[in-house]
């Protein structure tokens, strides 16, 4: 398959080469047949089209900006470092692009009740908030443990308006979610929309996902061109189910000299085990309805996976990404707790930009990147997110709560 | 149990065959291999089959049950903590199979995928097991297994929905083999107060679906916990399938014996709903 065809994927069922599809329980099998046809004329109608974009600017506050990180470049090799500012969306991530066109869709297939499962508490905020705004009941599901390391998310969750039910079965974080979301699903499908967070899940939803996120890399893409004149030399970001990334990388997949990066979350590092890169570590199977790469034991059972970043903490990946790595066209790498917090604190003090600490991680990558490529290089990076949300795990981490010595 | 050459494979068909000629509905009990340990599985499977269930199906307990509720994700939790392994799931079936009982194996798809497809069909084949039963796989992405279960002559058991459309029930029963699992309600497993009412008009639009085939029988599945439910179903379905009740039982129960004994009574009593 060429590279060119990535454009035309997925297949009508659902593939991209042979990832993807659609292993689902036949309970759901009309329901997503149902969310597939919605999807298909809900985009090719201009009214719909219309809200949505209506919605994207003049409440998300698209378009994001793109700015220039000249202090941060010069630690990276001197590159010139471009940040696609998703962190300064309402609510605070890339989230918000995706979840405003699934509500419509709720809206528009006459569903009153929109269900999501969320890591960092990004997604869930932002489902709770397009549920406030268009009059959903909302329940977001959540492990127990990242509601406690993203407990002001749960908050804002709340404040919306959402309930908050935090999953307390399996080890507690992102992919328990996922499951406790779809059990949920199995019983309500008649009046609920399960508003995937990622570009993950059974056909149509990660298409679907990809296209209410490709935004981020057509804007960017316009913006570096009348900046610079010219492509960029790479599009950098973090991995974790991969919106944010496959949103950046999907108007350049086309541009065969623009190199692509997914930075996964190699916690204490891949070699101890205590991991969530996925596409460096893992191995291809099913979860959560698509083929994919995940990581799994040799009979199948699903590793718990390990990362200071809530969001990133997730087995599986988007299927488009298991494509872009092994047609080559995209490079996938791990950065550990340790350099993604580094890069944290870089950017902080360089920028004057708290980033989330998902993104952090495409941060990190890029002074790696930026190491390779030289001062000459041009290096759009997506910043998908702010960290807020991550004030309290960044304060354990360099010590900054009084009476304790600070590690910065 | 290995298959003599020539012999006829085991198929879940005949049990069914057999509780029609009997002029009742099929007793199929569910419970996950290493549950509550490896031994006390075979144990209560074997009991389950002594007290009248005709077919068991073996749970492959998997970390990421996403269609089961509570009950079975507690069992399959303890199954896996307690280091149960796919190898261990073919022993299991071997030995309830040795019983006499038709024994299916059911199983998320990942499980068998990492397995690989041909050598899971080869293994739970000279397990003597029947077939499988796949909670999470439909006919589309079913291939592999379709041929798999082809050359080693396995039951391929896939669920109907209530909101299945009735070009899907054709699909899907078009591919079938031993019986269709028409799943009762829309949610989770687990026991309810009340078969759904829209049961019997699944099973009515399933054999619809199968009509000028051979038709296979239906069972029903899904929330069936008591003698008095066992006996609803079976008035409009081929079998009656019930799985978190027996768990309930061992879960409850204050030792491994009185597991046993509360398994058996339950199966009794279902047994004797499926004979009303």
């Amino acid at each position: 398959m060429t590279i060119d065809a990535a454009r035309d994927l997925p297949d009508l069922t659902g593939h991209f080469g042979r990832f993807g599809g659609r292993f689902a329980p036949e309970a759901l099998m009309a329901a997503l047949d149902e969310l597939t046809t919605a999807y298909q004329t809900a985009v090719a109608d201009p009214a719909f089209r219309a809200e949505l974009n209506h919605l994207l600017k003049t409440y998300a506050g698209r378009p994001s900006l793109l700015t220039e990180a000249k202090r941060f470049g010069a630690e990276a090799g001197g590159a010139r470092i471009l940040l696609k500012r998703e962190d300064l969306n309402h609510t605070g991530s890339h989230k918000i692009n995706n979840v405003l066109g699934q509500a419509l869709l709720t809206r528009r297939m006459g569903k009153t009740r929109i269900i999501a499962e969320t890591g960092a508490g990004q997604h869930g905020v932002a489902t709770a908030t397009a549920a406030a705004l268009l009059g959903l009941e909302c329940v977001v599901y959540m492990g127990e443990v990242d509601t406690v390391r993203q407990a002001l998310n749960v908050a804002r969750m709340r404040m919306l308006g959402a309930e908050v039910i935090p999953v307390k079965n399996g080890s507690r974080t992102l992919k328990d979610a996922c499951n406790e979301a779809f059990r949920d699903w199995v019983a309500s499908v008649q009046h609920t929309h399960y508003c995937i967070g990622s570009t993950m899940g059974p056909h149509p939803f990660p298409m679907m996902v990809r296209d209410f996120q490709r935004i981020i890399g057509v804007e960017a893409r316009e913006q570096v061109l009348e900046l610079t004149g010219k492509l960029p030399d790479a599009v950098v970001a973090c991995v974790g189910g991969g919106s944010n990334a496959i949103g950046a990388f999907h108007a350049f997949i086309p541009d065969e000299d623009v190199r692509l990066y997914g930075f996964e979350a190699g916690g204490a590092g891949v070699d101890s085990g205590k991991h969530a890169a996925t596409l460096v570590g893992g191995s291809v199977g099913v979860i959560h309805g698509m083929r994919t790469y995940l990581l799994q034991d040799d009979d199948g059972q699903t590793l718990e996976t390990h990362s200071v970043s809530a969001g990133l903490d997730y087995p599986g990946v988007g299927p488009e990404h298991s494509w872009l790595r092994d047609t080559g066209r995209a490079t996938y790498q791990a950065v550990t707790d340790s350099e993604a917090m580094d890069a944290f604190a870089l950017l902080c003090r360089t920028e004057g930009i708290i980033p989330a600490i998902e993104s952090a991680h495409a941060l990190a990558g890029a002074l790696r990147v930026g190491q390779e490529l030289g001062p000459d290089a041009t290096i759009v990076v997506c910043l998908s997110g702010r960290g807020d949300k991550d004030m309290h795990t960044a304060a354990e981490w360099f010590g900054l709560v009084e009476g304790e010595g600070s590690a910065l | 149990m290995e298959r003599t050459e020539g012999a006829p494979a085991p198929t879940v068909a005949t049990a069914f065959e057999k509780a029609r000629a009997e002029g009742r509905a099929a007793l199929v009990g569910y419970l996950p291999a290493g549950f509550p340990s490896y031994e006390g599985a075979v144990a209560a499977a074997t009991a389950m089959v002594e007290a009248g269930c005709d077919v068991i199906e073996i749970g492959l307990p998997y970390s990421d049950p996403l269609m089961d509720g509570p009950t079975i994700q507690d069992a399959v939790h303890q199954a896996l903590t307690g280091g149960i392994r796919i190898t261990d799931v073919f022993r299991t079936v071997e030995a309830v199979a040795a019983t006499g009982a038709r024994t299916l194996v059911m199983t998320y798809w990942n499980p068998v995928d990492r397995y690989g497809v041909d050598a899971f069909a080869r293994d739970l084949s000279s397990a003597g097991g029947c077939g499988l039963i796949t909670p999470d796989l439909t006919p589309e992405e079913a291939e592999p297994w379709l041929a798999a279960s082809d050359a080693y002559d396995l039951d391929r058991v896939f669920l109907v929905a209530l909101s299945s459309t009735d070009e899907r029930l054709a699909e899907i029963t078009g591919v079938s083999r031993g019986f269709v699992y028409a799943a009762s309600l829309m949610g989770v497993t687990g026991a309810r107060s009340a078969v759904d009412t829209g049961a019997a008009h699944l099973v009515e639009r399933t054999r619809k679906a199968m009509a000028g085939r051979s038709p296979l029988p239906v069972g029903l599945g899904l929330g069936v916990s008591t003698g008095e439910q066992a006996a609803e179903v079976a008035g409009f379905a081929d079998g009656v399938i019930v799985g978190s009740a027996f768990i309930r039982r061992l879960l409850d129960a204050p030792s491994l014996e009185a597991g046993i004994d509360a398994v058996r009574r339950l199966t009794a009593e279902l047994a004797d709903g499926v004979r009303r």
